[in-house]
């Protein structure tokens, strides 16, 4: 039995379905990740985990112990908050220590507990001081304290990152990381953001409009989509979407995209997954992610399949490390990401390389992957 | 052309700001008037006033006026003066006040915090209480009133201001609260502190500024207050705007308007001096009464 | 266990529960208990004699009704027009960076702290002809001068316009001061780079920009005109006759003094309807926007 289990959930505001059926899990130790666009139902999932809104259908449980209808206090959860929701009039010792409080938790006791926390996050110097004399680094830092304090069977965190800079978010999530690898513990964190979900999870899991879309290890997600909207969230520039007609040649199959003023691109798919056949004639939607549509030199060389075809570039996008260079594929827009010196120019034709091993394709009724 | 400014006053040329400030000036005259004719003439002896002229400095000073009004002045049959009533408007407003503001807190928390089904509902209604015309209630009120025993008395006065405020108290703090980040209650919840505990230990150390108004706000309203006075009191409970009426428009005898002067400051006073002292916060008082939402 | 949790999620209802009661009993079974006396024989005390809408059939060919309301009438109109045209000019003249308006805003707005029975003390005695305004010009040598209002059957109405203006022009002023801060600045450079004058500035975008504004204080206005009671008992007490009788002056002494107890409960229905006719749609526009979260 996994150490948190989600059956069925479901969750409705009087007649709005938040969350339709929403089966998932995690080990022990594990990092949970609820990534999706905002109103899919990840943060109801979450506050449904911490007993924050009553679940409509469905359970819960947290090491074999159902918590349905347990207060929130009762679940061995701690939960870290988009806002922080440092209690304002409180300093820093006394909102790591609030809960230890509440539960009537020895002063020594609770003293003890607070000198542990803040040497591991190095906020001793912080106890004094009151929220709104923090910055936002601290004040996250505090936080993940007050969380840790109670050292729960299971961390949530909302999107704790969201209300930081740039440069901190990326060092706060370093330190998140860290502090996973160094404690052992078993975390679900919510957030919007594909790169946090895929450089924090051991597991990911995909929600949109209450469903739950694809759960797995990142690397699963981002390599085997499950369908267009999950390949389309994850990964930045996003996974190239083309509409392109199916036919049988010979052992193989062939996919061909139509182009403005130049006669159809047709590679051949020589891995093509079995089910693709049965789509002979038809239109499927053809993804590729931009670092698999690259210049013949930088194509990887590990690749088995890799097919070649000369492309009109549109517009070039130099961004330092690598060139983005963006074409029209039926009718669509497909961004190949090139070497940064690439010898590509907008208006000019170029030869670019497909790495098919990496290719994916949709039903484009469905949207669902062929397998 | 004018630099641009960082407000946003509209620049204007010299003798239109000269007239402006004429004009100001006339209105603030316009405003002072009557309550510098009250003072003036509560330091005058009655022949002052009578023979003279309203808006003169009094020529021979006395305080007579205000010891009458507050002591020995006839106060519909009895000799009084104002004191026993002001008496009984403390005794009213002090416990109507605390209770109405207390019990706004906990219809705030409640209606923003721990959102319920019809929840908005039950608000729509008692913000509609606020607006009712009292006379509605007078009839059912003094029957109540009478069932339970409190007709008359201070308790029943209390009673009364205590439900016609509860409208406005909890409108001032749904509102306050509303913008209370409600990921504290959530963090508190997981902490596990109870309802009250939450609302003791986390909101009310943040709720300063709107208890300040809504104390305000309901001092000013209760002891300002004549229509339930007038209505439910007697003697021992009968405020001082009731007292006052009765001083001023008793018929009998000669009009001694020096003390009728003086109780009408008397009368003013505690509400004067919170507004003097807190006129930040009676107005956005005023500015919350006004603008819902 | 699974009690506690309930008992732990049914206190926040529990705690609003009383209020809301209290409110429900007070306020909404008060208007229908009123209502069914409003269609009663009852006198002197309640009665459950039912008659229809007769009462309503009497207070309609009551020449004092109709006084009442027609005076409402005057004194609503002119009160709410003047205070918002007083505190809209002087919202603007104050909004022109002036230098004292610490000092002159609290000046404006401090008869809003004042008791309506103190109001209307001040200036009884102030536009008394024997004592007041009258001899002061003649006072001053203008022996000519007269102004006897309060004592006039056909002005009278006026002079509870003027104590009223008095009292809460300085509020209206506050709304609009505020509303006026709340324009975005760079509205107002934009007009000014395109070459408008302060006036056109002031006529063609930012008093558009005051309908909010307008509305609010026209509720507010409108709501406090109709439930009038302590100026009018307090300046004039009704009279001469009933030159200022009021529907809040009638609704009392047709109920408690006059011992027509179904008549004063169907003039207060009245004055519910007109109240709950403007009140309603402004709320529900307010509230349909949803509270601030």
């Amino acid at each position: 039995m996994a150490f948190l289990e989600i059956r069925n959930l479901e969750k409705s505001f009087g007649k709005v379905s938040v969350l339709k059926g929403i089966d998932l899990e995690i080990d022990k130790g594990g990092f949970l990740v609820l990534v999706g666009p905002s109103g899919c139902g990840k943060s109801t999932l979450l506050n449904s985990i911490a007993g924050l809104e009553t679940i409509t259908g469905g359970s819960i449980s947290i090491d074999g112990r159902g918590i349905d209808g347990l207060h929130p206090s009762k679940r061995d959860i701690a939960m870290v908050f988009q806002s922080y929701a440092l209690y304002p009039n409180m300093t820093v010792a006394q909102n790591i220590a609030f809960g230890m409080e509440i539960r009537g938790v020895p002063k020594a006791v609770r003293d003890k507990a607070i000198g542990q926390v803040s040497d591991m996050l190095q906020i001793g110097h912080l106890l004094d001081r009151r929220p709104s004399q923090l910055s936002g680094g601290q004040r996250q830092r505090v936080a993940i304290g007050r969380a840790l304090v109670r050292d729960p069977k299971l961390f949530l965190f909302d999107e704790p990152l969201s209300n930081l800079d740039a440069k901190l978010r990326v060092d706060m999530r370093t330190e998140i990381k860290r502090l996973h690898q160094r404690m052992g513990t078993t975390i679900v964190y919510v957030t919007h953001d594909q790169i946090e979900a895929m450089t924090l999870a051991t597991k990911i899991a995909v929600l949109k409009d209450g469903l739950l879309q694809q759960s797995g290890t990142p690397a699963e997600i981002y390599n085997n989509p499950a369908n267009t909207f999950v390949a389309d969230f994850m990964g930045s520039p996003a996974m190239n979407l083309v509409p392109v007609a199916v036919h049988k040649n010979g052992s193989g199959v062939a996919i061909s995209a139509e182009r403005d003023n130049l006669e159809p691109l047709v590679l051949t798919v020589p891995n093509a997954p079995a089910g693709l056949a049965g789509h002979d004639g038809g239109k499927v939607i053809f993804g590729v992610r931009p670092e698999a549509l690259t210049d013949r030199d930088s194509a990887d060389r590990n690749a088995r399949n890799i097919a070649e075809g000369e492309c009109l570039i549109e517009v070039v996008e130099p961004a330092g490390s690598d060139t983005f260079a963006v074409t029209r594929l039926g009718g669509k827009q497909v961004t190949a990401r090139l070497r940064a010196d690439a010898n590509v120019a907008a208006g000019q034709k170029a030869k670019l390389a497909f790495n098919l091993d990496k290719a994916v394709f949709f039903d484009p009724a469905s949207g669902q992957r062929i397998g | 052309m004018s630099q641009a400014s960082p407000d946003n006053a509209v620049r204007t040329n010299v003798p239109a700001r000269v007239a402006i400030y004429i004009a100001l000036i006339l209105f603030a005259v316009y405003y002072l008037l009557p309550f510098y004719v009250m003072v003036v003439n509560s330091l005058k002896p009655l022949d002052e006033i009578r023979g003279g002229n309203m808006l003169a400095l009094p020529q021979q000073l006395t305080f007579e006026p205000w010891s009458s009004a507050w002591s020995t002045a006839q106060i519909g049959v009895q000799a009084t003066g104002l004191k026993p009533y002001f008496l009984n408007s403390i005794l009213m407003v002090v416990p109507a006040v605390a209770i109405s503001t207390l019990l706004g807190a906990l219809n705030g928390f409640v209606l923003t915090k721990w959102r319920f089904r019809g929840d908005n509902t039950i608000f729509g209604l008692m913000l509609l209480a606020c607006f009712i015309p009292f006379q509605i209630a007078l009839i059912p009120a003094a029957r109540i009133l009478g069932l339970l025993g409190i007709a008359g008395t201070t308790q029943g006065l209390v009673l009364i201001h205590v439900v016609y405020g509860l409208g406005f108290t909890t409108l001032f703090f749904r509102n306050y609260y509303a913008a209370f980040p409600t990921e504290l209650v959530k963090a508190a919840q997981i902490d596990g502190a109870t309802f009250f505990q939450i609302f003791r230990r986390i909101l009310l150390p943040s709720s300063g500024p709107i208890i300040v108004v809504t104390v305000i706000w309901q001092f000013t309203n209760i002891w300002n207050d004549f229509l339930f006075g007038a209505s439910f009191g007697d003697f021992d409970s009968q405020p001082m705007t009731v007292a006052l009426n009765n001083l001023v428009s008793s018929s009998s005898g000669v009009k001694e308007y020096n003390v009728h002067f003086a109780g009408a400051i008397l009368a003013a006073l505690p509400t004067l001096v919170v507004y003097i002292v807190s006129g930040r916060y009676f107005v956005r008082g005023l500015m919350a009464g006004a603008v819902k939402g | 266990m699974p009690t506690r949790v309930q008992l732990q999620n049914a206190i926040p209802k529990l705690v609003l529960a009383p209020s809301f009661a209290a409110i429900l009993v007070f306020v909404y079974a008060f208007i229908f208990y009123t209502g069914y006396l409003s269609l009663t024989d009852s006198k002197m005390l309640p009665s459950y004699g039912f008659v229809g809408l007769e009462n309503y059939e009497k207070l309609w060919k009551l020449p004092h009704w109709w006084r009442a309301v027609t005076n409402l009438a005057i004194f609503g109109s002119l009160y709410i027009v003047i205070c918002s045209v007083l505190g809209l000019l002087l919202a603007i003249l104050l909004d022109q960076k002036i230098r004292a308006e610490g000092f002159l805003r609290p000046i404006y707005l401090y008869p809003m702290a004042l008791s309506f029975i103190v109001t209307g003390t001040a200036w009884k005695w102030f536009l008394d002809p024997g004592i007041g305004l009258e001899s002061v010009m003649h006072h001053w040598g203008w022996e000519s001068f007269s102004f006897t209002w309060i004592k006039d059957r056909q002005m009278a109405i006026y002079t509870v316009v003027i104590a009223a203006v008095w009292q809460s022009s300085g509020f209206v002023m506050a709304m609009f001061l505020a509303g006026l801060r709340g324009v975005d600045n760079e509205i107002i450079k934009a007009a000014q780079i395109d070459g408008a004058s302060t006036a056109t500035i002031y006529r063609r975008i930012i008093i558009p920009l005051m309908r909010p504004v307008f509305l609010s204080a026209f509720v507010v206005l409108a709501h406090l005109a109709i439930k009038s009671y302590d100026l009018v008992v307090a300046l004039t007490g009704g009279g001469p006759g009933q030159a200022t009788e009021l529907p809040a002056t009638f609704m009392y002494s047709y109920t408690f003094t006059r011992n027509s107890m179904g008549i004063g409960a169907s003039s207060a229905i009245i004055m519910l309807v007109m109240i709950f006719s403007i009140i309603i749609p402004y709320l529900y526009s307010e509230l349909r926007g949803g509270p601030r979260q």
